[in-house]
């Protein structure tokens, strides 16, 4: 990226570029980005495929990590979405595991992360908040519109409520893909800026002062692979909500 | 480069922020939707199950070895008993051989103490004879002597009177007396 010169645009980073020449970018280009999606699905899938294809009954050290992963993602779904929620395992680690492999790969520096970008993140939440809101009136059909109609609050308040409830309920999927799209983008954003300034320290011949946004950097990272983590989960775990009361009606 | 990249920012358009280019969102949309069809087909088709397999089979082999371990201990715990009640068994029969020997040894200690009463009693018995017939035989020789020893002073004091017969009556009445 554009590490020449003194001066790093902290944005720069995010800038989606065609892999194979050219200037446009349509529908089918391959960019930086879809690099690094497919780059997520082999880490995941040497992970979970690769790492398990001994079978074995005592692990490998790879196999383990790949049976945390799912005990992880498992006993998410089953305790959070409650039963009959086994169905849709399937789908949340694929969230989980994308979102995750995305997040941690974006930690190489100079390399890019697809969740940064809010057009990855809100088809994301939108597929997570459609595919909930469909299986809500799959299961329930047209009683799935009593989740909007508070039966425990007194009457007169009730139709406030559900305005409230409906605006809270199509507000998920904004929240839902904001809330990864930014931490990832701020994250990255301010690592870059620390490195400017470390750039523009050492350029201005101040050289020892440098290990300010130095120390700064170090920190930052640690809590950006923690924020990398917590992201995917926080991502994971909505989902699973969300998933339960379309299946619970809370 | 920065320059360059600045500017091809610029040229799609719009704000400086690269997430707000929409231009390039067809492109993400688009391989993002293939991403996630590619990686859940690989996750719920071999993935997944392979691990539940895994994870199964694993509890399944743990479950048969506890399984195992507790017939094993079952079984010990029943050599144990078996073994304790032989033990129980050949003291008790220790205990009835001990107790025949020494009624055993009483009974032949009994039978020899009799036999040794009985002989203590012959030779007793024997031995009264004995001294009867010693004294019987005394008796006899006192009279034979006592009946000498009269004769004789008879004789010296009336001698051709003496009647031996009469005499050794006379004598043989004094000792019977």
């Amino acid at each position: 990226m554009a590490t020449e010169g003194s001066f790093i645009h902290p944005m720069d980073q995010f800038v989606i570029k065609p892999l194979f020449g050219g200037e446009e970018i349509g529908l089918f280009t391959i960019t930086n980005s879809t690099l690094w999606m497919f780059i997520a699905i082999g880490a995941v899938s040497a992970l979970t495929i690769l790492g398990t294809r001994g079978r074995a009954l005592v692990p490998s050290r790879v196999q383990s990590v790949a049976e945390l992963l799912y005990g992880f993602v498992r006993n998410m779904v089953e305790s959070v979405a409650g039963p009959g929620s086994m169905a849709y395992f399937p789908y949340i680690f694929t969230l989980f595991a994308f979102v995750l492999g995305c997040n941690m790969l974006g930690m190489i520096p100079g390399s890019f992360t697809p969740t940064s970008h809010f057009a990855v993140t809100v088809p994301l939440a939108l597929a997570v908040f459609f595919t909930v809101t469909v299986i809500g009136f799959v299961k329930h059909g047209t009683h799935f519109l009593g989740f909007f109609w508070p039966k425990q609050a007194p009457l007169p308040l009730r139709p406030v409520l559900m305005v409230i409830e409906v605006i809270s309920y199509l507000v998920r999927p904004v929240s839902h893909s904001i809330r990864l799209g930014a931490n990832m983008m701020a994250g990255h954003a301010v690592l870059k800026v620390f490195a400017g300034l470390f750039a523009m320290v050492v350029a201005a011949g101040l050289g020892p002062l440098a290990i300010l946004p130095m120390g700064m950097m170090i920190g930052m990272t640690a809590l950006e692979f923690l924020v990398a983590f917590v992201q995917a989960y926080v991502f994971a775990i909505l989902t699973c909500v969300y998933l339960h009361d379309a299946l619970h009606m809370h | 480069m920065a320059t360059e990249t600045h500017a091809d920012a610029a040229g799609h358009g719009s704000v400086g922020l690269p997430q707000l280019d929409f231009a390039t969102w067809d492109s993400q949309i688009f391989w993002l939707a293939v991403s996630l069809v590619v990686l859940f087909l690989l996750m719920s088709r071999i993935a997944l199950p392979r691990i539940q397999t895994v994870i199964e089979d694993r509890a399944d082999a743990i479950a048969d070895d506890l399984d195992r371990a507790a017939e094993y201990k079952r079984k010990a715990e029943a050599a144990e008993k078996a073994y304790e009640a032989a033990l129980a068994e050949a003291r008790a029969r220790a205990q009835k051989i001990a107790a025949e020997a020494r009624a055993e040894v009483q009974r032949e200690l009994a039978a020899a103490i009799a036999r040794a009463d009985a002989q203590i009693a012959e030779r007793m018995a024997e031995s009264e004879r004995r001294i009867a017939e010693i004294r019987a035989g005394a008796r006899e020789s006192v009279r034979a002597v006592a009946t000498e020893v009269a004769q004789a002073i008879v004789a010296r004091l009336l001698p051709g009177v003496a009647d031996d017969k009469a005499i050794a009556r006379a004598v043989g009445a004094r000792l019977d007396g």
